[in-house]
């Protein structure tokens, strides 16, 4: 997929000025955001377990190499095959190459970002196979045309009323008005594509060196009939997603879905080891793993690690006021969202996209709320230096202002944003009584002072309002 | 080996740039060798008929339907009940677990039960979990020869047999009880935690998405 970052910030204002979709992402406020704090209120040793899976995750990073080897030894003796990609293209060639190998016609898939990453659907399609999406979100903007505008809920951005309409075009029929009947009919349509299937094609959640099993979590159970269904399994992800045992991928999934959805456990995890064995009645006959590097081994080095502890849970963008405003497709790449504004410049380069960093009302919340911990703001500021050194980005507080500007349009996200324009006051008043650099206002706070306004803190604002149900 | 992996593992290497090679090594085949749980929340800690209530609450909460028999003599009655009540045919497919063999669905005149692989037309599954997970109200199913993965997965109903003494309180806990079987792990281990839902339609969650419609438990006391 062809980057379009660069033009950041006119689809974000473009994005605001759209009622419908500020509706939608309102959702996720009211919805996941407020879940997951419930979710984390609920369970005393949320905290400890954040602590315990940065543990982990930096612990299964300095030792990648071993972890591989070991997992690739058992998944290998369980009858499953590992292929190594250097970047998208190689990635793209070897599932091809497998799918034309079992003479596939169809294939199936259940949501991978990694997928997108290496823009698979694309490449499938114009090399002759029928591939479809099975999540369903996945699949509504495969009907759209569209990409996917959130990790965990990729169409967000749309209603009831437009997926109705592409359904009753994709599917025949007048378009249904309840969501029961709409779901009901993707999911007949979608039996009748798993059961046509050569081949079915799934992300990994997770990586276990000491089993050499692969991990898949759905709330949908499209994964288990997408791997289950067809003779063939092929599943891609990226090489930092291993972890040594099944005990520490449990400590991973207690956050997971919490931290996404707010619930306690998605409805389906599964752990799969190797193909279908010699007396089982199901079962692919296959199981092939695509493993990608695309630019991860690089991050390694250096502070952006912290960036492959990410477990893709998407509470960063659900809690970020940029996110929240501009939406996932503002981002013009596969990862949106504070995370996507840390990996984009990775992946599509930093002249392609260095709006992305610049896009933060350095609020804070995501790092706040990042169950592994990643100091996504202070890994964005690498990012808008690095830009800065290259003379690709005007100056910053420019770019500020102009988000400013439009968050002032927004009534809700405008005082959003004033709070923490409080709290960013405060905080700095308190350590030097006056501010001297504020940074929405860089141009107008050289030239004089801000005196420190009274008040709490951001966050503690935030969880008083929350707390009353404002 | 592939030109790709050496490249892969190399670029590894180099940028973790570890001074401590034996070291590295020694704490990953530690680490490997003793696998152990890392942190286990208080809840998961409860005993006996607390623990059971716990999965309880837990399973409902997202739309299980719990249904406890005292013993397997009382399958038969329960399955038929169950069916009944949600208006469904009164034919299942099952799984060839022993459990269900001692349970003699076949001898309930009105019900029709094969022992079999799914297929699409079957509007009911029938297996056995190996564990329940009180924490989060989970059962945990594992692939065998006689108990086909797709039995949970392909019909709109799937109908669980759990002997409460197979309730674990955590995940390690209910997975410790793998590390015993012949062939360990299972091709396929299933954390099933409700029904197949989906919130991409909106406004509501919406339930059977893909996988089960509806998600029955039966709590079994007495196994044998
Ligand atoms: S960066 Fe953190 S919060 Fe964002 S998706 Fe990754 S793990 Fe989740």
């Amino acid at each position: 997929m062809e980057p379009t970052s660069l033009a950041f910030r006119e689809r974000a204002t473009r994005a605001l000025a759209d009622p419908v979709l500020s509706t939608a992402l309102a959702r996720l406020e009211t919805g996941w955001q407020a879940a997951r704090a419930r979710a984390a209120a609920d369970l005393p040793e949320f905290e400890a377990l954040r602590d315990a899976a940065v543990a982990i995750r930096d612990h299964a990073l300095a030792h990648l190499d071993f972890y591989l080897e070991a997992f690739e030894r058992r998944f290998t003796e369980r009858g499953g095959v590992v292929h190594w990609a250097r970047d998208a293209a190689e990635a793209r060639a070897i599932v091809l190459e497998l799918c034309r190998a079992a003479r596939a016609r169809t294939v199936t898939k259940s949501k991978s970002m990694v997928a997108e990453e290496i823009g698979l659907n694309a490449f499938l399609e114009a090399h002759g196979l029928r591939v479809i999406e099975t999540d369903l979100g996945e699949y509504i903007v495969q009907l759209a045309g569209e990409v996917p505008s959130h990790l965990v809920g990729p169409a967000v951005h749309m209603t009831r009323e437009r997926i109705a309409e592409l359904f009753a075009k994709a599917h025949g029929g007048p378009p249904k008005q309840d969501s029961a009947a709409l779901v009901a009919e993707a999911r007949r349509v979608l039996r009748q594509r798993y059961l046509e299937a050569d081949v079915g094609i799934t992300g990994a959640n997770f990586l276990i060196a000491e089993t050499g099993s692969i991990v898949t979590v759905t709330n949908e159970g499209n994964a288990e009939l997408t791997q289950g269904l067809p003779k063939l399994h092929i599943a891609i992800t990226g090489i930092e997603k291993v972890v040594p045992t099944v005990e520490d991928a449990f400590v991973l999934l207690r956050l997971l879905a919490r931290s996404a959805t707010g619930q306690e456990f998605s409805a389906y995890t599964t752990f799969l080891t190797g193909p279908k064995r010699p007396d089982e009645r199901d079962g692919p006959e296959a199981m092939h793993l695509v493993l990608l590097d695309n630019g991860r081994t690089r991050m390694l080095g250096g502070p952006m690690r912290a960036m492959l502890r990410c477990i893709r849970c998407g509470a960063c963008m659900n809690h970020c006021p940029v996110y929240l405003a501009a939406g996932g497709h503002a981002y013009g790449w596969v990862y949106p969202g504070p995370m996507g504004s840390v990996l984009t410049p990775h992946f599509v380069g930093i002249e392609k996209s260095w709006p992305l960093p610049n896009a933060s009302t350095f609020c804070g919340r995501c790092e706040e709320v990042c169950p592994v911990r990643i100091p996504l703001p202070g890994l964005m500021r690498l990012w808008r230096e690095e830009a800065h050194r290259r003379g690709l980005a005007p100056p910053a507080a420019r770019f500020g202002l102009a988000l400013w500007a439009f968050f002032a349009r927004r009534p809700p996200l405008y005082r959003f944003a004033t709070r923490i324009a409080v709290a960013l006051l405060g905080a700095f008043g308190r350590r030097r009584g006056r501010f001297a650099r504020l940074p929405f206002a860089r141009g107008w706070t050289e030239s004089r002072d801000f005196p420190a306004p009274e008040g709490s803190t951001f966050t503690a604002q935030w969880r008083a309002r929350r707390g009353t149900g404002r | 080996m592939s030109e790709a992996r050496r490249a892969i593992f190399a670029a590894i290497r180099e940028r973790l740039a570890r001074v401590d090679e034996a070291a590295a090594d020694a704490a990953v085949r530690e680490r490997l060798a003793r696998p152990r749980a890392v942190l286990v929340p208080a809840r998961a800690r409860l005993e006996g008929e607390a623990r059971i209530a716990l999965f309880c609450a837990k399973a409902q909460a997202v739309g299980t339907e719990i249904v406890r028999i005292p013993d397997l003599a009382a399958l038969r009655d329960a399955v038929s009940t169950s069916l009944r009540r949600h208006n469904l045919p009164s034919a299942l497919v099952r799984a060839a677990d022993p459990l269900l063999d001692a349970a003699a669905l076949e001898t309930e005149p009105l019900l029709e039960v094969r022992c079999d692989v799914p297929r699409e037309t079957d509007a009911v599954g029938l297996t056995v979990a190996l564990a329940g997970i009180a924490e989060t109200g989970t059962v945990l199913l594992a692939s065998a020869p006689e108990r086909p993965t797709l039995l949970a997965f392909l019909p709109e109903t799937s109908l669980v047999v759990l002997p409460t003494v197979r309730i674990a309180g955590s995940y390690e806990e209910a997975w410790a009880t793998l590390r015993g079987l012949a062939g360990w792990p299972p091709r396929s281990v299933n954390l099933i935690t409700g029904p197949s839902r989906t919130g991409d339609i909106p406004p509501a969650i919406e339930l059977g998405a893909h996988g089960p419609k509806r998600l029955i438990v039966f709590l079994l006391d007495r196994p044998s």
